[in-house]
């Protein structure tokens, strides 16, 4: 759903884990989803302190 | 049978009573033309007179909008008229929005068709478009005439009761009415057409104006995060147990804010989701897999955001209209602002 929220304009956008569970993963481990969650909560505090001057998805670790 | 009875409304300014220094003024009329209602007397070419015009000062009526659309439509509908034309207000913000409010008010009320004209980034347009038959007109008056021409014969038509074409046609603002047609081509050589247009260079309409969306500039966010107040909001539906704010599954018009005071984490047994756009077998199972509190504890606990907002706010985002999200994304960032927020985690579905 990244493009669209470059469409609508929203500022920040990080790449979540899916549509059914944006910060989860049900085929892996408690212990490894959990990881998987904090990998993107820490992408996101990562996106916060980034200016930018469009619309700007934030990949990769 | 009697003449069509006009009545025209004019800003202190196109009515002759002075500048900025009389923008206070009240709702006065006068009979016969004033101004521009000379020219839409000279447009209507005797298919109606001009009986008289009501001028207000821009901030009478922007200040006290209620007060002042009544005090305007008491004056009009004494005068019995069969048609309203307010402006034209080109691109001057208040006047268009007094145009525009008087006009609805002239229709809804009194029952008379009210025509006004505007330019495509008055103000008013947006705010009245879908009540009030808006002509486009220029930016300025240069060309007065030629733009009350086009909003008296608009006038006279809605008078006849006549059914007006598409707006790109007629030349008013879309008023978001789908009406059924019978047209020539069917939907696939239209759109064949489009396409050869397209690949050609030529000009060519979309039949599907796609909304809007005004860039807004990304805020920066001044502290660090050891020093910020982090909130998380989604619009992936996570609502407490039984819904008490009865959040709408789809087309959303509420959102909730939730307390999570004294969690390190959500408790499933606790929430449940509506959102009807995605399968939600599994952040029910586990709401973090939507709001991840348990992490934002955690990244609290360890000094790596200064305080994590103790309020999750929640909706949910299907089928909901622009104008809700604009209207609950700005009520929800009020909140967050006045309880000192420095930045938002929103979480999608």
């Amino acid at each position: 759903m990244t493009p669209v929220a470059v469409m609508v304009g929203a500022n920040r956008i990080v790449s979540a884990a899916g549509i059914i569970h944006p910060l989860g993963n049900t085929e892996l481990s408690a212990e490894d989803e959990k990881a998987l969650r904090r990998r993107i909560v820490e992408k996101a505090l990562q996106a916060l302190k980034t200016e930018v001057a469009e619309p700007t998805v934030f990949t990769g670790e | 049978m009697e003449s069509l009875r006009v009545v025209c409304y004019l800003n202190q300014f196109f009515g002759q009573l002075g500048g900025e220094d009389k923008a206070g003024v009240g709702p006065q009329i006068v009979k016969g033309p004033v101004g521009p209602a000379r020219a839409v007397e000279q447009a209507l070419r005797g298919a109606g007179t001009v009986v008289a015009t009501v001028r207000c000062g821009d901030n009478y009526v922007a200040e006290q909008t209620e007060r002042a659309v009544a005090e305007m439509l008491a004056l009009v509908a004494a005068e019995r008229p069969g048609l309203v034309i307010a402006g034209p207000a080109f691109l001057a913000g208040r006047y268009g929005i007094a145009c525009g409010a008087l006009c609805a008010a002239v229709q809804a009320k009194l029952g008379i068709p009210a025509v006004t004209g505007m330019h495509l980034e008055n103000p008013g347009v947006d705010l009245y478009r879908r009540q009030v038959y808006i002509v486009q007109t220029g930016a300025e008056a240069a060309r007065m005439l030629e733009d009350v021409q086009k909003i008296v014969a608009l006038g006279l038509r809605l008078v006849r009761g006549e059914l007006l074409g598409a707006p790109a046609v007629e030349g008013y603002f879309a008023r978001g009415v789908t009406r059924h047609t019978v047209v020539e081509h069917n939907a696939a050589e239209r759109a064949v057409a489009m396409l050869t247009a397209k690949l050609a260079g030529q000009p060519f309409a979309s039949e599907v104006p796609l909304p809007d969306f005004p860039r807004i500039p990304a805020p920066r966010l001044f502290k660090t995060l050891a020093g910020a107040t982090i909130a998380l909001v989604t619009d992936g539906g996570l609502v407490p147990q039984g819904n008490p704010d009865g959040i709408e599954p789809l087309n959303a018009t509420r959102y909730g804010a939730y307390s999570i005071e004294g969690k390190s984490s959500l408790d499933a047994t606790q929430y449940d989701n509506v959102h009807r756009g995605y399968d939600t077998t599994y952040v029910k199972q586990d709401p973090h897999r939507l709001v991840p509190v348990d992490i934002a504890r955690e990244l609290e606990a360890e000094g790596a955001i200064g305080k994590l907002h103790e309020t999750v706010y929640s909706t949910t985002g299907v089928a909901t209209t622009l104008a809700h999200s604009a209207r609950m994304g700005r009520e929800i960032a009020e909140q967050l602002r006045a309880a000192g927020v420095d930045a938002v985690i929103l979480t999608s579905t």
